[in-house]
Order: structure tokens, then sequence, then C-alpha cells
């Protein structure tokens, strides 16, 4: 007879391989994402905590830092309706192409962020087609955070296509339905009883796509112009510190990152639990 | 399909907005990497790709994902039949932190083996006495590109495993198999299409992969340059027809990804996690 | 006996699932684990499979510790309740599954295989479906093709999970018969899983009655039905009604009726069970308990009446010998139970 014991921390089965399966995973994560990522953590205090306030206080870093957040959020923001359109426009109406164009919206993942970038830049230089249709008009989209807020739409809007998707699909017709015979017009309904179902997965795909576009590299460099206090994005800071050699420092504005992203993952996981409590069916 | 949802007036406005948006934002970069690499003509496109730098960054790039994917196919196989099949005090754990990569920058991502293995770092000093290079070196690019696309099979799999449930497995057993023959006979066909498409993601995002291996690599040409780095040096140095024609390598990669993932979508749909339910 | 259960016990997290099972199966027996969902019937049966461990307890096959072999040596043949096909295996190859996983020096050659399966589809009656795949197959093949790769193995024992769960009554009724003759063909000891008592006493050679993890009552299929050990089991068995009643010093008394109470009846407050179709009724001024009438349906020759005794509502059944005027809702009559039991009631 096994032991209770074991039966404490794990529900016995016929199946084989626990030890090893379990074995193998732990040492793996625990190689490749445990221990480094424990480093990055606590490197940063090898400056003493003055040291580590200075450092991220100090005007580059926090410029760096607010470049690096405020257009992650302000394009996850604005991937919010977009995504919501193409997504509608690809579950509800059948057309000619249709899923030429849905497999098209994952293109910013499939497409490596070097390739992207340079590509963005191209369109968006001001010699560039885009870029010079726009500077005919006075505005300046590559090499100012126009062009970093350009590169993160791009690469955030197929997670908000993405999350509402299946929602949109497995929406209860029936609860259109009868919103209809209960004589809703259809705006009130896409605003009563659509945009309420769907809210729960349009904000866990804005926080996806918020999440993805604050660490993102290869796609913002290149457009961005990387001007110091101006169109610098915090990754690229990390870079450089560590050409000088200031692991310290580099560790600290990786950590910083780190720390304020989940920050804001873990407050639009609550927003979401509480869309999704509300909208339950 | 399902009946289709009246929106009068809406529907030709919606539609062609949607279009100009994956348009703009997504169609035409595309477009300009094989514009712009194919602007000076078919032989200054060629040029750049029979550089011995650049065969250097695509052997490179292929050995990085040959050591890659399937390490991270093998870890995933294992978590999922940990995760899937075995109730155990801890599951939720290992799964945020089996999901912790794709929640951190890139170049976080290869900063900490900076700070392990770097000339400063943890060990620098231990690997300088021993004389192994990690860091600007291909082990390095390695464990970046591990570290960067850890989650990709494992993520597939779980959900679907968890879907499908022990029983074919625990039926198995009633017949006599063993362990072995129960994962390779049950089990390994039962996930086959999930599992190429978690090992087709995983590889395109290693041979793709640019801030995590970027911060690793020193780019020391012909030598730890993978090819999208190889892309951004032909850049910098103002080499534009050069660095587009790397990319549409890159570019091609990703649309054959984007077209063998689409298939499969279609094809085999109901044993794809993400999939299931629709 | 070939299979002995002795003292059997399993607690999962928090609720016990069994409690001191002791239960015997003859060679070639059909015993039914009967009892509603949660009774831990399934967990018996799942660890007579191997799929689950005992907290305590024995399990013997013929004279043999069953709980020290592990699953894949017990040569036991499962049926699950969703059957649990292997989704990517042709019928064929699902059926051949055991035989082909064997060590090599006790597999069967190739020929010795596809005969053994050949053979299989036939007894089954799937012929010409080997090479469809189960997505392909209704639910009563799906069901057949479980049974014969179940078989395949040649099994000392054949266990199934509630074997017609998942599919409709008319299909169920059919493969019950057929299920029997298998059975009796194969002669193989088995052991199956249901929560429909009909079922259970149409097919098997025993049931034993499980409730909330312990076993309430073993026997023939007729004589549980006519001898319940207890209101749960009578109740389970089939349609029952229950009145409360009192006995005391020998009388019954049931709302306004009194009666003899039998010899071994219990003292005290009681519970009156009887089928609803064992009732023999009287006018309103005759002998019996009395009822109002709330509604009465008729259907040919049966008759439903629902009444109310004191506060209590019941459904009748009746064939015939109901008094016409009792048919009218607010009417009055009176009816004794042709067979009744009692129960000592917790009240």
């Amino acid at each position: 007879m096994k032991s209770a014991a074991i039966a404490r921390w794990r529900e016995p089965s016929v199946l084989p391989g626990f030890p090893l399966a379990l074995g193998l995973t732990l040492a793996y994560l625990g190689a490749i994402v445990v221990v480094p990522l424990a480093v990055l953590a606590l490197k940063p205090w090898s400056l003493g905590i003055a040291g580590v306030w200075s450092a991220l206080t100090e005007p580059r870093v926090l410029a760096a830092l607010r470049l690096s957040f405020t257009t992650a959020a302000l394009a996850a923001l604005v991937d919010a309706p977009l995504g919501l359109m193409i997504g509608w426009t690809l579950t509800r109406y059948e057309f000619p192409g249709r899923r030429l164009l849905d497999a098209l919206v994952d293109l910013p993942f499939a497409l490596p962020t070097a390739v992207a970038g340079i590509a963005l830049t191209a369109l968006y230089a001001p010699n560039g087609p885009l870029g010079a249709l726009a500077a005919k008009v006075g505005i300046k989209t590559a090499y100012s955070p126009l062009g970093v807020f350009i590169a993160l739409l791009f690469v955030g809007l197929p997670f908000v296509v993405r999350a509402i998707q299946p929602v949109l699909e497995d929406l209860d017709q029936e609860v259109e339905e009868a919103a209809r015979t209960l004589g809703a017009s259809d705006l009130q309904r896409v605003w009563r009883v659509v945009l309420p179902a769907l809210a729960p997965a349009l904000v866990s795909g804005v926080g996806l796509a918020f999440a993805r576009a604050v660490g993102e590299y290869g796609s913002v460099i290149f457009i961005a112009g990387n001007m110091p206090m101006r169109t610098e994005i915090a990754p690229l800071l990390i870079v450089i510190k560590l050409e000088e050699f200031d692991y310290a420092g580099a560790a600290a504005v990786g950590l910083a990152m780190v720390v304020i992203a989940f920050g804001a993952l873990v407050a639009i996981n609550a927003l979401q639990a509480r869309l999704a409590g509300h909208g339950r069916t | 399909m399902r009946p289709l949802v009246r929106l009068p007036g809406a529907a030709p406005l919606l539609l062609l907005s949607s279009l100009a948006v994956l348009g703009l934002l997504v169609v035409l970069p595309l477009a300009v990497v094989f514009q712009q690499a194919f602007s000076k003509g078919v032989a200054a496109y060629l040029a750049p790709l029979a550089d011995p730098d650049a065969l250097a960054a695509i052997r490179l790039t292929l050995l990085v994902a040959a050591i890659a994917v399937p390490l991270n196919a093998v870890f995933g196989l294992a978590a999922a039949w940990t995760i899937a099949r075995f109730e155990f005090k801890g599951r939720t754990l290992l799964l945020t932190l089996i999901d912790l990569p794709f929640s951190i920058s890139p170049v976080v991502s290869g900063l900490v083996w900076v700070l392990l293995f770097g000339a400063q770092g943890l060990f620098g000093a231990l690997l300088q006495a021993w004389g192994v290079k990690i860091i600007f070196a291909t082990t390095g690019l390695v464990l970046a590109t591990i570290l960067v696309t850890l989650p990709f099979v494992a993520r597939e799999l779980i959900p679907l495993m968890q879907d499908q449930g022990a029983d074919e497995e625990a039926a198995a057993l009633t017949l006599g198999a063993g362990g072995a023959a129960v994962f390779t006979r049950v089990t390994l066909p039962k996930v086959k299409w999930a599992l190429l498409y978690g090992v087709l993601l995983c590889n395109a995002r290693a041979m793709g992969e640019f801030g995590a291996v970027s911060v690793v690599s020193g780019h020391i040409r012909g030598l730890t340059t993978t090819l999208p780095l190889h892309i951004e040096v032909l850049y910098n140095d103002y080499d534009f027809v050069g660095a587009f024609a790397a990319a549409t390598l890159l570019a091609s990669l990703g649309l054959i990804t984007l077209v063998v993932k689409t298939a499969l979508e279609w094809r085999f749909a109901d044993e794809l996690a993400a999939f299931r339910r629709r | 006996m070939p299979l002995e259960i002795k003292s059997l016990s399993k607690a999962f997290s928090r609720y016990p699932a069994l409690s001191d099972i002791t239960l015997t199966a003859a060679e070639g027996e059909f015993l039914a684990l009967l009892g509603p969902s949660g009774s831990g019937k399934t967990t018996l049966l799942r660890i007579l499979a191997g799929l689950e461990q005992p907290d305590a307890g024995e399990v013997r096959f013929r004279g043999e510790d069953l709980l020290a072999a592990p699953v894949r040596r017990r040569g036991v043949g499962m049926v699950f309740q969703h059957y649990a096909l292997f989704r990517h295996m042709t019928v064929e190859q699902n059926i051949a599954f055991g035989l082909q996983v064997r060590p090599r020096a006790s597999r069967p050659g190739r020929a010795a295989i596809a005969a053994r399966v050949a053979e299989l589809l036939d007894l089954m009656q799937l012929d010409g479906l080997g090479k469809r795949y189960p997505s392909q197959l209704s639910g009563g093949q799906r069901q057949r093709v479980a049974l014969a790769r179940a078989l395949a193995i040649e099994p000392r024992m054949l266990l199934l999970d509630e074997p017609f769960g998942a599919l409709d009554a008319q299909v169920r009724r059919e493969l019950r018969r057929w299920l029997r003759q298998v059975h009796d063909r194969a002669g193989v000891t088995t052991v199956f899983v249901t929560h429909d008592q009909e079922e259970a006493l149409d097919l098997a050679d025993r049931v034993a009655v499980l409730r909330a993890g312990e076993l309430v009552q073993v026997g023939a299929p007729n004589d549980v039905y006519e001898n319940p050990a207890s209101a749960f089991v009578f109740d389970f068995l089939g349609e029952a009604c229950r009145l409360e009643g009192v006995v005391r010093d020998g009388r019954l008394t049931v709302a306004d009726w009194t009666t003899t109470a039998p010899a071994d009846a219990p003292e005290g407050p009681v519970d009156l069970f009887f089928r609803p179709n064992e009732v023999a009724f009287a006018p309103a001024d005759g002998v019996g308990v009395g009822a109002n009438v709330l509604a009465a349906a008729v259907r040919g020759a049966s008759v439903k009446i629902e009444c109310k005794v004191g506060e209590q509502v019941i459904e009748l059944q009746g064939l015939g010998q109901v008094p016409p005027q009792a048919l009218t809702r607010g009417a009055r009559l009176r009816f004794t139970p042709t067979r009744y039991r009692l129960f000592a009631a917790a009240r």
C-alpha cells in the first residue's frame, strides 16, 4: 500500500512516467527560466537600494520607461477598436477572400521583428511612401514617438483580434435573437448585448498586446531613431547599458520593466475577472 | 457557417475599413520588403545572399534553431505529460512559469544570460578560467533562443491533452500496454498535429528572434550573427538592398509558416488546442 | 469464489468513496454494481481494473492478489463509459492493439491477430466496419468496438462502466439483450456498473446495490426487488410511494387506516413503502387510506392518480379497477397497499 504522505501532494495515478516527466520539466524550467530570472531579480541590488533608485531616476532612464509604457498602452488601446472591427468583420460576414484575410491577421506574429522593423521604417521614413505623405501634412512619423507607436500598433493587433474572435463565434445566437425579438435595434443589440459579452476577452487581448508592446525591440529600434530622452525605448537602454558593461544598471532597468509590466497585467487581469463576473450568461 | 447577422449599411463600411487597416498596417510592410529587395534588379538581389557572411548567418540560424527547437519540443512533451496527466500540488505555479517567457521582453531574455555568463557575470570569471565562452558565442545564442521560445510547444500541447483526457491511455494500460507503448502508440499519435503546430511556431520564432540574440551575440560577423542580426548589420551599413534581400528569406519563412499553420488549422482544427471549441 | 473483494476502502481527498466493501463473484457470473451517482460504483470498478488503488482491503482473483498486479498484467478487459477508443486508429487497429503490445514471446503472429480481429468483428456484428475510424461510427457501433477490443485479449474478467450510458433508449434495449448473449457465449466473469435499476435487474445474475460508498444489499435481481433491505433500496429499485405511519402494540396506523402490523414490523414511527401499482382501491365509504384526488390521467386501461394523503402527495397507478368517480379532481377515495414494507423512520 502506498503511504498516505505521497497522496497528500499528488493524486495517485496508474499512468507511468510522472517522476521522469516532472523531473525533466523542473530541471529544464529551473535552468532556463527560474535561475536566470532569479539572477535578474538579485543583480541590481549590488548597487544598493540608493544605487538602484538613482539608476532608475536618471532622466534618460525615466524618459525611456515613460516612452515604452505610454506608447505601449496607447497602441494597445488603439488596437482595441481596430481589432474589434476586424474580428467582427471576419466572424460575422461571409465574403470572398475571408479566410485569406483571416490568415493575414497573424502576419505580425509570423514576420520576424527585425524584418518588420526595417519594412516599417522604409514605409514611414521621410522618403518612404507613407512617410512622405505624412510629411506633406506636417506630421513626422518615423524617427519620432509616432513611429514607435505605429510599430507597436502593428505588433499588438493580432492579439486583440485573436482574443475576441472565438468569443464572437461562440456568442449565443439566441441571445442576440432574443434581444431582437424584444425590440432592440441593431445598434442597441451590439452595444448592450454583444459588447458586454465581449468585454473580458477584449480586455485580455489588449493586455496581451500591451505586454508584448512594452518589451518589443526589433520592430521598434529601426523606426524609432533612438534619440536619447525622445525616442529611446527601455529595452534599447538595457542594450546600451550592457555595451557599457553596466550590468547592474541594465538589470535594474530590466527588473523595473518586469515589475511594472507585471503590475499592469495584474490590474488588467483583475479588470477582466470583474467584467467576466458580470458578463457570465 | 453560422447564419450571418445583418447590420444594414454597416457591412460594406466595416469590410472596407478592415481591409484598409489590414492592408496599410500589415500587408504593406510585407510587400515593401520584397519591393525594396528587388529595387535594383534580380542580380543586385542575389549578390548579397551569396556573400560568405550571409551564408554563415544562414548556417548559424539553422544551427541555433536545430538545437533550440527539439529541446523545447521534448520539454513541451514532458511538461504536457506532467501537467495534463497528473494531479499534484503546484500545477498552476508550473503553468505560470512556463508562460513567463512570453511576458518578458526579449531583451531581458538575453540580458539574464549576460548576467550569468558575461565577462562580469556571476560565472564570468569561472568560465574565463576554464576558457569556455558562452556569451558572444553560439551557446549564448542557443540559450537566449531557448528561453524566448520555451512556451510554444508546451502551450499548444497542455490544453489539448487536458481536453482529450487520459481515458485512452488508461484503456491502453488495461489492454496490456507498457509505459513506452502508451506514450508512443496512443499519446503521441493523438497530439501529433498539435506537436507539429507548436514546433512550427517555435521554429519560426527561433529563426526570426532578434532582441534576445542581439544582446548575447556581440555581432561578430560571420561568427555570431544570425540572419536577423545580419539584416541589422547590413541596414546599419546603409546596404539597404542587402538588408532587404536577407529579409526576404525570413519573410518567406514567415509566410510559409503562416500557410502551413493555416492549412493545419483548416484540416485538423479539432486536434489543435486553440481551435477545439470552434 | 474466483473474485473476492474483502473490506475494501478508498477515500478521495476528503470524502470517502468506498467504505468496507466485501463482495464476491462466481466464475462466469454477471454481476451488476447498481447505485446512484457518487455511490462509489465506478471507483470500485476502477479498483478492479487497477486504475485506482484502494486505501485498505484486499482483492483476490482465483486466489491471486489482484492489487499487487499492475494494470497491464491483470488480464482485465475494461469497457469505458465513453468507450475510450483510440481515435487515431481504425476499428481493426483498435481491436488488435491489446495483442500487438504483448511482449514478443507471447505475441501472436500477424495472421493470428488478423484472424482474431475478424472473428471478433463477426461476433460483434461489425463486419465491413474494420477500416473505419471511431469518429465514423454510431454510438452503438463504438460500444461494440470497445467490447471487442476488451475481449480480444481474452480477459479473465470483463469490466463494463455504464456500458449503455451514452446511448439512446432504443439502442440501449437492443444492445442489452445482445450483451447478455455475448456474455453467455464468452463465459467471462463480468462486472458492470449502472445507475439504471431496470438494466441491472434485467441483465445481471446478481445485483450489488451501493449507496454513498457502502454496500447496502447483494442478491439475485428478484430477491433484491422483492425484499429490499432498506427504504433506500426499495426507493431506488423502482417507482415507490412512501407514507408516514406508526406501529404501536402490533397495530399499524397510516392516516385514517389501521390494520394488523406484520410480525417483524419495527415499533414506533415507520415509513411505509409500496409500489404505486400494488394497491387496491375502494369507494370513499370503504376501507383503506383516505385520499383526496388532485389529478387523474387515463391512458387506455391504465390510470395515474395524483392524490393527497394528509399533507403528503403521492401518485398511484391503477389498471381498470379504479372506481370511475375517483377520476375527478377533488373526489375522495380509499386504497390499501396490497404489498408493502415498513422501515423504521428517523423522525
